[in-house]
């Protein structure tokens, strides 16, 4: 998610109200601010780190809604995209 | 028999509930269903106008909850079709003369003499809105596509997955394919990513809504009208069948149409 887009005229207004919604629901769907989320990031990218090296850049990570398998029902949830750039040789583990 | 109870809700207000009803239950009653349309907008009864049976009510909801006058003397017959009864909201009362638990026996009562009972939530996420979802089995969620009207359909969502109506469906209303074309409107794909739940249908914007709104006669009985049309897929889909929404493969004129206004087909054009 590109923030600065939103201020070139050539975006689509559908895209900045698309955009614009996703962030704020990512607050009103679990009363989770995104600080918080922000906290959890850098908490993943610590953890992480040890095993292997990621694009911090590019990590993504977001509250949605998924269908749980069991009941088809539709559950909170907790979304990250983690690109990794190379993985940590094991034997320093 | 047990009917289905299905609760049509928005969260956002003017987003189309009331048409949503009047137009579901027209059809479903077109396709050889009982059904009962229940105004649970309490204090604000708009779905007697819309349906144009306004000169016809006597006794409303509360009245028979409160056992002023049997059920069935509260249901006006829609004499222009075979099996269509409407149950009004009183007026002059407020949201607090019910409860859920008379709601849900309400519901339970009307569910065992038709087929499908459709409820018409007022806006909102307070007593008339738990009210109104109170006896329901199945939810509909109506929205435009607009940020807040999004916004607050994903409320509803939330608060209706809470009180274990699973699965809601959705219905986006009053898409202006001009719009949606030139990027000026979110698309359907826009809205089912955001909200995650299994599409209905996707209603036109479409003057002729206006129209048979003035005159009291839900506009899915219009052969020519695009709404209409989308409506009359609504209902078929709500009776089990798989209706696509825009074929985009065949040639057939009128999803061609439908996708290419919709901006569906972008890959083609
Ligand atoms: N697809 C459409 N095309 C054009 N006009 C529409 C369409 N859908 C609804 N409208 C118009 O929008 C207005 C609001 O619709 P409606 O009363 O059904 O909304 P509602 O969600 O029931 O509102 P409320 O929250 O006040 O109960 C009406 O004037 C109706 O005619
Ligand atoms: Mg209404």
């Amino acid at each position: 998610m590109d923030l600065f887009k939103w201020f070139n005229k050539s975006t689509s207004s559908k895209d900045i109200a698309k955009e614009r919604l996703k962030l704020v629901l990512i607050h009103d769907r679990a009363n989770v601010s995104p600080q918080f989320l922000e906290m959890i990031k850098g908490e993943l990218i610590k953890v992480i780190s040890d095993y292997m090296e990621i694009d911090e850049e590019g990590l993504e990570i977001k509250l949605t809604r998924t269908k749980r398998e069991i009941d088809d029902s539709t559950v909170p949830a907790l979304v990250a995209n983690i690109p990794i750039k190379r993985m940590k040789d094991k034997g320093n583990i | 028999m047990i009917g289905e109870v299905i609760v049509v809700t928005s969260g956002k207000g003017g987003v189309g509930k009331t048409t949503t009803t009047a137009n579901i239950g027209t059809g479903l009653t077109l396709k050889g269903k009982s059904v009962v349309l229940v105004d649970a907008d309490i204090g604000l009864r708009n779905l007697d106008v819309v349906m144009g049976l306004e000169n016809r009510i006597v006794y409303d909801l509360v009245d028979v909850v409160e056992g002023v006058c049997r059920l069935r003397q509260a249901l006006i017959k829609d004499k222009r079709y075979p099996n269509l009864f409407l149950l009004p909201a009183a007026q002059t009362k407020d949201k607090n003369a019910v409860n859920p638990e008379q709601m849900q026996k309400l519901a339970t009562d009307l569910s065992e003499e038709f087929d499908y009972v459709i409820l018409d939530c007022p806006a909102g996420i307070e007593q008339g809105f738990k009210n109104a979802i109170a006896g329901a089995n199945k939810a509909i969620v109506v929205t435009t596509p607009e940020v807040s009207a999004v916004r607050d359909a994903d409320r509803i969502i939330g608060l209706l997955e809470a009180s274990g109506l699973r699965n809601p469906m959705l219905i986006i209303n009053r898409i202006k394919m001009e719009m949606v074309k030139r990027g000026d409107m979110m698309n359907i794909d826009d809205m089912i990513d955001i909200l995650a739940i299994d599409l209905l249908g996707v209603i036109p914007d479409d003057d002729l809504i206006v129209v048979s709104t003035n005159r009291g006669e839900p506009v899915i009985a219009t052969e020519q009208s695009l709404a209409g049309q989308a409506y009359r897929n609504v209902v078929r889909r709500l009776m089990g069948e798989d209706i696509p929404f825009m074929n985009l493969e065949s040639d057939d004129g009128f999803f061609k149409k439908m996708a290419k206004l919709f901006g569906l087909n972008k890959k083609k054009q």
